[in-house]
């Protein structure tokens, strides 16, 4: 039987295109005309829902997990451009469901926004959850870290059949309950991540009882030229395998990505797994490389104080010049004293300093005493001048400045 | 000058559980400005149950989140008395959001339950059903436009000393005399971060130069640097909305 809200949605969805970019509208009429689609459509499906939340690396770790299932041979339904919200997940639904509400899918593969999780927890109802890390991400719309620690425990308990959590997290480790297990890091690894406390209080005795043991521990990590080489302990075994990723906390999120595949696939061999690990590519603006001509450009974004030191840790040591944009709109987070958490101090220097917030940045640097050549405020005439010259460039962008920087230099507008 | 083998000494109160809102670039301020103008420093966090410093020059405690407010106040009560006399010397110190409230007299939750401070600053805090968020400035008789970012919950009233400024923009102290912070002897409260020093070096070069002069009487003046960046940095700030 065919089901007036798809119709209607489908239709606005359609109109939306036609204006020009995606949009979360019709999935905001559909969740407030049929509210028990999404738990209908999701339901129905034989191995049920996924959901992967954290702070950092969810879009990058949510298409991990979509891309090894895949190549499993199951069907995936998955929220691909990052839309986190239920009206976003409806929006994506919309577009490749039957007019009778039939998804051809085996399993859904959802990032979910952890401030918004308990909203699509009362949409509908979970069977695996994947939690990465709660790191200090735009207080002010949060406001605390234990309050989103707590929204990410009602998920934890929601999904009936595992939840797989970071271990070397110690908010996301006290989310452990009966079906959890974990991912992790070796000893030798670990102070690679430091969490927010860690950074400034590095001498201090780590809190916190025995670690528990992991089911998928990340041995060694480097980056190479074909990308991160990476060994990984599963069970008993130790296995290479070189991703296409860029960037040490990649090859971490990979291991969280194989411990969640293991869950759902548990007959799966490990090597088949890690084939399709090592094949993910990189998510818009988290990492991609983007030509202009014949200049390579990284763009890596930067939101909170953690992705943007193992964002510096990967990529900011190198010689290649160096621009950081920092916008203050909502979507960026408008207090941005966490930049002052951040240790710049590896930098030999950076070119061009941009943004709303381009004094405060070049200030920020002043006082980790690393060169400025250019602060502009000016985004469009700030990268122009960036772009003179060749050879490889990076790009440290919050949210808003890399979907600007994004659209400058591919002329297309993503969102 | 002060001798290289007894630096300057900041006090950095909790900063395992009182670091939210880049506090630590607060504490990053003084240290360059102090050793821009070769001035020997150092910076001694105090944590909970931790022995008391033999010498200290000046205080700084930022804001945390509510448990970790939760977890210091029993230790911070103990040590009321070594802090309040510190203040009443003329010590320099500098308390951001939630230490500000708790150097108050005390916070009144929603439950009407009295938190109590250790009463350094003649303030009292009581909760408020908002919060209160985003880009403030205000002006100071001391320090001119100063210029940064709030969020609390906390609605805060003087009962003695001198507000910090009046708010030109933003919500302040409690969001509805226009006072924001304290100035009480030479120690400051405020719930400005974003955080306050590095753009408001005026206030940083009080604090070092007040704590100088607790040692040696006679100096008058700290040399001066270029505050540029510092500047622009706080127009920048000042200009944005609120």
């Amino acid at each position: 039987m065919i089901r007036p809200s798809i119709v209607l949605g489908r239709l606005l969805l359609k109109i939306a295109r036609a204006r020009g970019g995606g949009s979360a509208f019709p999935g905001l009429v559909v969740e407030k005309t049929d509210p028990r689609l999404l738990r209908d459509v999701l339901s129905s499906l034989p191995l049920g829902t996924a959901v992967v939340l954290g702070t950092n690396g969810k879009t990058t770790t949510t298409r991990m997990v979509a891309q090894i299932l895949q190549d499993q041979g199951l069907r995936v339904f998955t929220n691909r451009t990052g839309s986190n919200f239920v009206r976003g997940i409806l929006s994506a639904l919309l577009s490749e469901v039957r007019l009778d509400g039939r998804l051809d899918a085996d399993i859904a593969v959802l990032e979910l926004d952890e401030a918004h999780s308990v909203r699509f927890l009362q949409a509908a109802s979970i069977d695996y959850a994947l939690i990465l890390n709660v790191q200090r991400d735009q207080l002010d719309r949060y406001c605390e870290l234990d309050h989103t620690a707590a929204l990410l425990g009602q998920t934890a308990r929601a999904a009936e059949k595992a939840v797989v959590l970071n271990r070397e997290d110690p908010l996301v480790r006290g989310l452990s309950r009966e079906k959890s297990s974990f991912y992790g890091l070796s000893g030798a690894l670990q102070a690679l991540f430091p969490s927010d406390e860690d950074l400034l209080t590095a001498s201090l005795p780590k809190e916190g009882g025995e670690t528990p043991p992991a089911d998928v521990i990340l041995e060694e990590t480097e980056s190479s030229e074909e990308g991160e080489r990476a060994l990984y302990r599963i069970g008993e075994r130790v296995f290479p395998c070189t991703l296409s990723l860029e960037g040490a906390y990649n090859a971490f999120n990979g291991a969280g990505a194989l411990a969640l595949c293991q869950k759902i696939l548990p007959e799966a061999s490990p090597e088949a797994l890690l084939r399709s690990l090592s094949g993910v590519t990189s998510a818009f603006g988290r990492g991609e490389v983007l030509t202009v001509g014949e200049t390579r450009i990284r763009l890596l974004l930067v939101k909170n104080p953690s992705a943007f030191r193992q964002s510096l840790f990967s990529f900011g040591r190198g010689k290649d010049p160096v621009m950081i944009v920092i916008n203050d709109y909502d979507a960026d987070g408008r207090d941005i004293s966490w930049l002052w958490n951040v240790d710049f101090s590896k930098l030999e220097g950076v070119h061009t300093v941009s943004g709303t917030r381009a004094p405060e940045m070049a200030l920020r640097l002043k006082y980790d005493q690393v060169p400025v050549q250019h602060v502009n405020t000016d985004l469009k005439e700030a990268l122009a001048a960036f772009l003179e010259g060749t050879g490889p460039r990076q790009i440290f962008a919050t949210y808003t400045a890399m979907l600007e920087i994004r659209r400058q230099l591919t002329g297309r507008s993503l969102l | 000058m002060i001798p290289a083998n007894e630096p300057l000494t900041i006090l950095h109160l909790y900063p395992r559980e009182m670091n939210l809102y880049g506090d630590h670039g607060n504490v990053l301020a003084l240290v360059r400005r102090c050793k821009w103008r070769d001035i020997p420093v150092r910076v001694l966090p105090l944590e909970m149950g931790d022995p008391f410093p033999d010498r200290v020059d000046l205080v700084f405690g930022g804001g945390g989140q509510d448990s970790g407010q939760a977890r210091v106040e029993e230790d911070l009560l103990l040590r009321g008395d070594y802090l309040r006399a510190l203040v009443e010397e003329g010590c320099p110190a500098l308390m951001i959001c939630g230490l500000y409230q708790l150097f108050g007299e005390g916070f009144v939750t929603e439950s009407g339950q009295m938190i109590r401070g250790i009463g350094a600053f003649p303030a009292r805090t009581l909760a408020g059903d908002r919060r209160l968020v985003g880009n403030i400035t205000i002006e100071t008789e001391a320090f001119g436009s100063v210029t940064g970012f709030e969020n609390h919950s906390g609605r805060t009233f003087l009962t003695g000393g001198r507000p910090l400024g009046r708010v030109l923009s933003g919500s302040g102290n409690n969001g509805r005399d226009h006072t924001e912070g304290i100035l009480y002897q030479n120690a400051i409260g405020t719930y400005l971060h974003g955080p306050l020093l590095p753009k408001n070096p005026k206030i940083a070069d009080f604090l070092i130069l007040t704590a100088l002069q607790r040692r040696d009487p006679s100096l008058c003046a700290l040399s001066p640097l270029d505050d540029s960046a510092e500047d622009a940095a706080r127009a920048n700030a000042a200009a944005r909305p609120k």
